[in-house]
């Protein structure tokens, strides 16, 4: 337990207002830290300081204002580059999150490199939004979608993934970390396969960013998505980094101003790389607010919290076993602090109404992974994600809550 | 405050444990599927009309208590009736578990489905609850395109 005693939790909790307030008249427990995370002042203060003194739009004027806007646009891209271990800030690219991202990629280097016949692996865990932007893809050009199994506990059966890395594979999209069954996925291992096979590799970092340390060199990504708001930052914005020398080859994703070096009717030269990419007026603010967050959790010792984050996953994992006819959904050996669960003969939204009245936020449905709910032949789960900010006694209220459901069932 | 009793009336908790007419028909005469894509509810309903009036429901499916108890009060509550008077019943339901400015229904109108009363505290409860009958609507309708409450 020593180190988790490291691990300041009253004082972090501090760092987020909303967690001092209430639902239902109970003290607020928010579990559902996989769908959005709160926010801490100092990122609803960096916003609101924009807004407040410092808004102008960027790239464009040559006034003090539009110049200060400028720097702190491309202040945090360079601060992102650093939290990513990136070679260099034109690696990063604003976009509105994750799922843009994934469908910037899909596009633009799927009109690059696939066509019929060829062939995109995506994993059995994936969100909807690392699938379905790769069906657009294989239905725009005749290409197939293969999907990398599972095994009974959600893990990948990377013998299987090697038999699917055949030389038809143009890319490889699979999730760092599985938002509905927890688990970390070997990625710089797949990596390495995958490159040995000449395949490109996609992350989807939107659960791997807030839990783990990202280091995007170490695990050799050639494009590697975050969402600003899953790890507190504001909504809205999100981040692409990708390796400079495939984001050069690409074509643009959309169109417009700011992402061109020069335009007549008969021919537009696009803008180096990352203006290529981020056509219109960004989300200034968000990412303003985003560069906020990567400075908050530059400042946490991340490897503490992580720790922290292993004992709240352990501590919870055992506590809702003491609840009758709860099995949990997704048991692999290496998981972040994420539990799907079904309890025996109820529907996980009962589950979810019923424990709101407590106070406790948890998410239920199929978590846009309808596919996982197949596989393990659920309809739907409840879930508990936790993250550095939430304690043991909230498990504890998340027990005790679940206890009382089969009570309303009489 | 909401109050979790007044959501799970003893009657629901009853029919979501026993559900009335859960079974498939033989000849049916209509018959629709629903769904709740973000809940995962799922139902298959079939009728029998004959000479204007319900004859016979059954219903398959599954989903969370609410949506359960409120097919199985539905096939209770439209059967012996006309498809014009279910279709009253319906919008009377729909009124009650919407909530809004539409004046309460007659209790006497509504009978047990009364007990449906403590939904419109838990909105996103709403489409649990109606699923059924929308889905009663359009095997009515003979609209064979499956229903989504999204």
């Amino acid at each position: 337990m020593s180190t988790t005693k490291a691990w300041d939790v009253t004082r972090v909790r501090r760092d987020f207002p909303i967690l001092a307030t209430q639902a239902h008249g109970k003290p607020l427990v928010y579990l559902d830290n996989g769908a959005t995370s709160q926010k801490p002042q100092s990122v609803i203060d960096a916003v609101s300081h924009y807004y407040e003194s410092g808004n102008a739009n960027v790239h464009r004027g040559v006034y003090a204002l539009s110049e200060s806007a400028t720097a702190a646009y491309e202040g945090t891209r360079a601060k992102v580059a650093r939290f990513l271990n990136a070679r260099e800030d034109r690696e990063i690219i604003y976009v509105r999150g994750t799922t843009e991202a994934i469908n910037l990629v899909a596009s633009s280097f799927g009109r690059l490199k696939v066509k019929a016949g060829d062939e995109i692996l995506v994993s059995a865990m994936e969100h909807h939004s690392n699938i379905v932007p790769w069906q657009m893809l294989a239905e725009q050009t005749g290409a197939g979608l293969k999907v990398i199994p599972m095994n009974e506990r959600g893990e990948l059966k990377l013998d299987e993934y090697q038999k699917l890395l055949t030389p038809k594979v143009r890319i490889v999209a699979v999730t760092h970390i599985s938002n509905s069954l927890g688990t970390i996925n070997p990625i710089k291992e797949m990596v390495k396969l995958a490159h040995a096979k000449g395949v490109p590799v996609l992350v989807d970092g939107a659960q791997g960013a807030p839990h783990v340390v990202v280091d995007v060199r170490d695990l050799d990504c050639d494009f590697y998505t975050v969402s600003g708001h899953k790890m507190f930052g504001p909504t809205g914005v999100g981040v692409l980094y990708g390796k400079a020398a495939h984001l050069e080859a690409m074509p643009p994703y959309q169109g417009g101003g700011d992402m061109i070096r020069s335009v007549t009717f008969a021919k537009t030269t696009y803008a180096p790389i990352p203006a290529k990419f981020e056509a219109g007026t960004p989300d200034i603010g968000g990412v303003v607010g985003l560069g906020a967050a990567v400075d908050y959790l530059g400042a946490l010792d991340r490897t503490a919290a992580a720790a922290y984050e292993q004992d709240l996953l352990e501590h919870a994992t055992k506590q809702l076993g003491t609840v009758p006819g709860l099995r949990i959904v997704g048991t692999a050996a290496h998981k972040a602090s994420v539990i799907s669960f079904v309890l025996d003969g109820i529907h996980a939204h009962d589950v979810g109404t019923i424990v709101d009245q407590a106070g406790v936020a948890i998410r239920t449905g199929h978590h846009c992974t309808q596919p996982v709910m197949e596989f393990f032949n659920v309809p739907a789960t409840a879930r508990a994600s936790f993250v550095f900010y939430n304690t043991r006694d909230e498990v504890d209220i998340l027990v005790e809550a679940l206890k009382g459901v089969r009570k309303v069932f009489g | 405050m909401a109050d979790l009793s007044e959501l799970y009336q003893q009657t629901i908790v009853e029919h979501n444990r026993s559900p009335r007419n859960f079974k498939t028909l033989e000849h049916p005469t209509h018959h629709a599927e629903g769904n709740n894509p973000l809940c995962g509810d799922q139902i298959s309903l079939q009728l029998t009309v004959d000479g204007g009036v319900i004859k016979e429901v059954g219903f398959q499916g599954s989903g969370c208590a609410i949506s359960r108890a409120s097919a199985s009060l539905m096939t209770s509550a439209v059967m012996g009736k006309s498809p014009a008077d279910a279709e009253r019943l319906f919008r009377a339901f729909h009124d009650m578990v919407a909530g809004g400015d539409a004046a309460p229904a007659d209790p006497a109108t509504l009978g047990k489905l009364a007990a449906f009363s403590g939904v419109k505290q838990f909105p996103a409860r709403v489409k649990c609850a109606n699923l059924a009958w929308h889905t009663l609507h359009a095997a009515l309708q003979a609209d064979q395109t499956p229903i989504s409450t999204e």
